[in-house]
Formats: structure tokens, C-alpha cells, sequence
């Protein structure tokens, strides 16, 4: 079985070829900014889409890894001056364990009930850290100034940097997810997602699997955190662990199609320029009228695109063959 | 310490008693349709500024609005069921799920437009003061909102089990092709049960209106703490939704009495997870 044709792979060349010179065409922070954002919501869409495009565990509340992974590298690095790069990686263990240990009691849950088990999880880390004075509680933490240098993950005079690690970050996680989905693992969740009990009977590991499934997700989602802090430079709970960060995973996910690899990608792609755009022209004047927007456009994606856009575009392909 | 006790243990009741009517109203339509209505908490805003603005523009007191509340809110949620929600039943769970994250954004951003973020409250309601039993003080207005919430949760009761209507509901509930069979018209037991559910938030919303600050957030945590309610009192049982109700307030009040009133919230989420980790189907599934 072949697993990418070779039309699939000249495409995918020639777009990452375009993304790789996009910093040298454009001028313009914001339009860097866009990217960077399109790329991050691609990568935590791409994260969700393991756990709840493939094993069908709709989570909302990712915001917890994320922030966790945010948390932990800039506690670390304000605290005992530790790397920001092993703290990403400190960040990504730390929200597996949060993983496992939250996994244990949902392990058995389904559907409505999974999705507000993982609000409730969120919620109370939110809550925690709003109240832990060690990290700051809801002050938040500043992290100091470093020279800029890879090392430092920090830089001040472009965005480029960050443009193509976050690239880079986006590129390995699909790299994960295609290995998950085409693994006896991803078929193993596939059977999960469609029956709980069938794939029991035949005997899948069911909590095995699922734990699985949920910490890869939460190591990758808690690597973006990290990133994001050391891009925004400050952190506070109200930033990184509120729900609408988890609901906007989904939204990207859905958008494009949950369960394809390349589904949160293309979703990412569609709705980071609308959400952004509308809150810089609409947002500033605090009149709630860009969230309206927002609001309706998640209801017409629900109502009118809810099998994914992707789905849609491979639709296309076919034809054209 | 006796006394504080009791007197955290009545607070705990009240609270719990709205938090049972507006679990309620979640529970009907999760129970019927099978759909997770993330804007629940909003409606209950809804329904707080509606019996705000009948005060403050008609001098109606919240006591007198209830029916216009409960109209009102029926009329939004049978509708918002009539064209998006219906529009979705069909298709994908997390469209499902999703759909009403964008009815609640909409809502609570609309609110912020027309109204702004400002906290209002009803300053002089007809029900006001406080009542001391003993060593006891019990709030007037909040005692009627828990008391009255106990009543038309009794009554919604009632209604399921006694009229043809409600039977109707509760047939399509138990099998929804069973239910079609038998000669009912489901998709209009869909839109009642979501209007009724809708309104029965609305009338917890009056009854909060009493005694609560009315702002346009404001829906996002009741919202949240009724999703831990109908899940621990077991999916669409009325009887399992008042029990947690009540059963949350405890937590919630006694947790923040007695640990840490800034955490209080967070044990009301630990006990949820805890419990559906021993008993997945909630205290009263089967």
C-alpha cells in the first residue's frame, strides 16, 4: 500500500517551498503575526485531532495542556534559569502526567459526558492557578529579556524565527499524527471511536489505547504552549487556560475535518484570518460585535460544514483524477 | 460552630434548590435529544436582564415577570431549536456539541453589545430582608427563589408524569423510533421540550434577578456547574438533576466554608470527576 501519491507529494512540495519563502515576500508584522497564529492553531488542531478525530475523545479542554506547557517553561526558566527548550520538554511531561491522571477517571466516558469531564478538568486547573502564588496566581509571569538567539528561544528583531519554528513544530506534529494514523495504534482508536464495546470484545486494549491517544495529544499541545509564551513574552491563567481556547481547537479541527491528518490544518488556514481580522477592525472598540461574528460563524460551520472542508477537497481531487 | 454550620448547610439550600430548576431545564432537552445545549447558562442571562429591564422600564417587580420570562424563553428556545439546532441533529456529535458553543458566543456578545459588560442589580425589589430563625438569618428573596424553584420543578415533574403531553415527552425520551411508531410527532416533542426547557431557565433567571448581579457573562459558570449536575444526577433524569442540584450546593457552599472559598467552584468540578469515575452513568442512570 502506497501511502502518499505522487500528485499528494508534489503538492505538499510545492506548498511548503511557498511557506518557506513567505517571510521574504511579505512586510508587515501582522502579516508574520497571522501566520504564526494559523500555524500554532494548526498544530494544537492537529494535537486535539489524535485524541478526538481519531479516538473520538471530544475534548474542551485542551486549554489545560496548553497552558501547562506555557506554565512550566516559564516557571522554570524565571525560577531556576532553566532553557526554555528543556523546559518545553519538562512542559510536554508535565501535561502527560496531567494526561494520565486525568485519563484514569475518563478512560470509561463517553461522548457528552467526556467533553464535560475535560471542562471540569480545565476549570480546576484554571482555577488552581489562578490561586497558586508560586507561579504568580493571576498576576501571571513576565519572562525576563534574553539576548535573542535559538538557544534563548527568544527574538526581538523579526518574527521570522518564531515563523519557522512554529513551521517546524506544525510539520512534526502531522508527522506524529500520519505516524499514529497509519500505526496499528490508529486503527485500533478507529475501532474504538466507532464501538467502545465491539472493539472491547475483540480485544483491544481500550484504556490503554485512549491513554495513549490523550497524552501524545496533551506532549504535543503543551510543546505549543511553551512556544506561545516565549513568543507573547507573558503569561497569566486568563490568557492560556479559559475555554474559548479549547472550543477554537475544536472549531479548527471540525472546520477542516476531524480525523484526517490534514483536516486542522486547512481549518486553521480558514478561520485564524476571519477571527483575527475581525477582532483587530471590530474588537478594539470592546463592543462585543467580533465575538458576534464569531458566534454565528461557528453556527453556520455546524450547520452547513460539519463533515470538514477537507473532505470537501479530496472530493474534488477525485474527480478530477 | 453548630450555627455557622447550619446556617452554611441552609445557605448551601438555597443555592442549590435554583441550581436544581436550572439543571432541570438542561436535563429536558439532553434527555430528549440527546443534545448538550452549552448556551443554557446563557438563556438564564437572558432571563435575568428580561426581568432586569421589566424593572427598570415597566417597574414590574421580578416576582411579577416570571411569566414574561418564561414566555419569553420558551419562545427563544423553541425557536433557536426550529432553525440551527434541528438543522444539526442529523448531522455529526460534535457538530452537535459545537453548535451551541456558537449560540452561546452569539448570546453573550449580543448582550454585551446592546447592553454593555456593566454588573446592574434590582436595587429595591418587592422582596427584600432578612429573616432570623434562631441563630439562622435567612435571606427573604432568596428563600422565595429556592422555594419557588422547588415548586416549579415539582410541577415540571408533574406535568411529565400526569398529561399526555408530558408522557408524550418522556415516551420519546425512553425511544424516540418507538415514540415516532406510536404516533407521535417527535420533531414537535423536540421543539416543546426545548422551549420547555429554555423556560424553565428563564424562570430560574427571574428568580435569580431577586437577589444576583445581572451581567452578560454571568451565564458561563452556572452554565457550567448545571452540565456537572444533569452528569452526576445521571442523563436525563429529572429526579437525579434536583438531588445533584442540591447535592452541588453543599459542595460548593460547605467545600468553600470549610477549605477555601476561592477553590469552592473547582470541588464542585473534583466531585463531578470523581463520580462519574465510580459510576459513569451519573448517581440516577441506569
Amino acid at each position: 500500500m502506497k501511502t502518499f501519491t505522487k500528485r499528494q507529494i508534489s503538492i505538499s512540495g510545492a506548498v511548503l517551498v511557498l511557506l518557506a519563502l513567505y517571510p521574504l515576500a511579505v512586510s508587515g508584522s501582522f502579516a508574520m503575526h497571522l501566520m504564526i497564529m494559523v500555524f500554532l492553531f494548526a498544530t494544537l488542531g492537529v494535537a486535539w485531532n489524535i485524541m478526538g478525530g481519531y479516538a473520538g475523545m471530544f475534548s474542551f479542554g485542551q486549554a489545560a495542556f496548553f497552558g501547562i506547557g506555557a506554565y512550566t517553561s516559564s516557571f522554570l526558566f524565571t525560577a531556576y534559569h532553566v532553557n526554555p527548550w528543556i523546559g518545553l520538554l519538562a512542559g510536554g511531561v508535565a501535561a502527560a502526567a496531567a494526561a494520565a491522571l486525568i485519563g484514569i477517571p475518563c478512560s470509561n466516558l463517553r461522548g457528552h459526558y467526556f467533553a464535560i469531564a475535560s471542562i471540569a478538568f480545565a476549570e480546576i486547573v484554571r482555577i488552581h492557578f489562578n490561586n497558586w502564588k508560586l507561579i504568580g496566581a493571576a498576576e501571571g509571569l513576565t519572562i525576563p529579556m534574553q539576548d535573542e538567539s535559538l538557544r534563548n528561544f527568544m527574538f526581538h528583531s523579526s518574527k521570522a524565527p518564531y515563523y519557522y519554528i512554529m513551521l517546524a513544530f506544525l510539520l512534526l506534529s502531522l508527522g506524529v499524527c500520519a505516524w499514529v494514523a497509519t500505526s496499528r495504534m490508529g486503527f485500533y482508536l478507529r475501532a474504538i471511536k466507532e464501538s467502545h464495546d465491539v472493539a472491547k470484545v475483540l480485544g483491544v486494549d481500550v484504556v490503554r489505547y485512549r491513554m495513549a491517544a490523550i497524552m501524545i495529544s496533551a506532549f504535543l499541545t503543551a510543546m505549543v504552549g511553551t512556544f506561545y509564551a516565549q513568543y507573547i513574552l507573558y503569561l497569566d491563567p486568563e490568557s492560556v487556560l479559559i475555554l474559548p481556547i479549547s472550543v477554537q481547537i475544536v472549531l479548527v479541527s471540525m472546520l477542516g475535518g476531524a480525523g484526517s491528518v490534514m483536516g486542522p490544518v486547512i481549518g486553521a488556514a480558514i478561520l485564524l484570518p476571519i477571527s483575527e481580522f475581525t477582532r483587530v477592525k471590530l474588537g478594539f472598540k470592546g463592543s462585543g460585535l467580533d465575538m458576534i461574528i464569531y458566534g454565528t460563524l461557528i453556527m453556520l460551520i455546524s450547520v452547513y460544514q460539519p463533515q470538514g472542508v477537507w473532505g470537501i477537497l479530496q472530493k474534488i481531487g477525485r474527480k478530477k483524477k | 460552630m453548630a450555627d455557622q454550620l447550619l446556617q452554611q448547610v441552609v445557605n448551601s439550600l438555597l443555592i442549590g434548590s435554583v441550581y436544581a430548576l436550572v439543571a432541570i431545564g438542561l436535563t429536558l432537552i439532553w434527555g430528549v435529544m440527546n443534545v448538550l445545549n452549552f448556551a443554557h447558562g446563557d438563556f438564564l442571562m437572558i432571563g435575568m436582564f428580561i426581568s432586569f429591564w421589566c424593572y427598570t422600564l415597566l417597574k414590574m417587580d421580578p416576582l411579577f415577570s416570571i411569566p414574561v420570562c418564561a414566555a419569553a424563553l420558551f419562545l427563544l428556545g423553541a425557536g433557536i431549536y426550529r432553525f440551527i439546532i434541528s438543522k444539526v441533529m442529523k448531522g455529526p456529535g460534535l457538530a452537535q456539541l459545537v453548535v451551541t458553543f456558537g449560540v452561546s458566543i452569539f448570546l453573550a456578545n449580543l448582550a454585551v453589545m446592546l447592553w454593555t459588560p456593566d454588573f446592574r442589580l434590582i436595587e429595591k425589589p418587592l422582596l427584600s430582608g432578612t429573616w432570623s430563625l434562631g441563630s439562622v438569618q435567612l435571606s427573604i428573596p432568596k428563600f422565595v427563589a429556592s422555594v419557588g424553584s422547588v415548586v416549579v420543578s415539582a410541577a415540571v415533574l408533574l406535568f411529565l408524569k400526569k398529561t399526555r403531553t408530558g408522557k408524550a415527552i418522556l415516551a420519546v425520551e425512553m425511544n424516540r423510533d418507538a415514540a415516532q411508531l406510536m404516533g407521535i410527532n417527535t420533531e414537535k416533542i423536540n421543539s416543546l421540550s426545548f422551549g420547555l426547557g429554555s423556560a424553565l431557565v428563564g424562570i430560574a433567571g427571574a428568580f435569580l434577578s431577586m437577589y444576583y448581579y445581572i451581567y452578560p457573562q454571568v451565564g458561563g459558570l452556572f452554565g457550567l456547574i448545571s452540565f456537572c449536575i444533569v452528569a452526576l444526577g445521571g442523563f436525563g433524569s429529572i429526579e437525579g438533576a434536583f438531588i445533584a442540584g442540591i447535592l452541588i450546593g453543599l459542595v460548593q457552599t460547605l467545600g468553600g466554608y470549610f477549605f477555601d472559598p476561592a477553590y469552592k467552584y473547582a470541588l464542585v468540578f473534583l466531585v463531578y470527576l470523581i463520580t462519574v469515575w465510580i459510576r459513569p452513568q451519573g448517581l440516577m442512570g441506569s
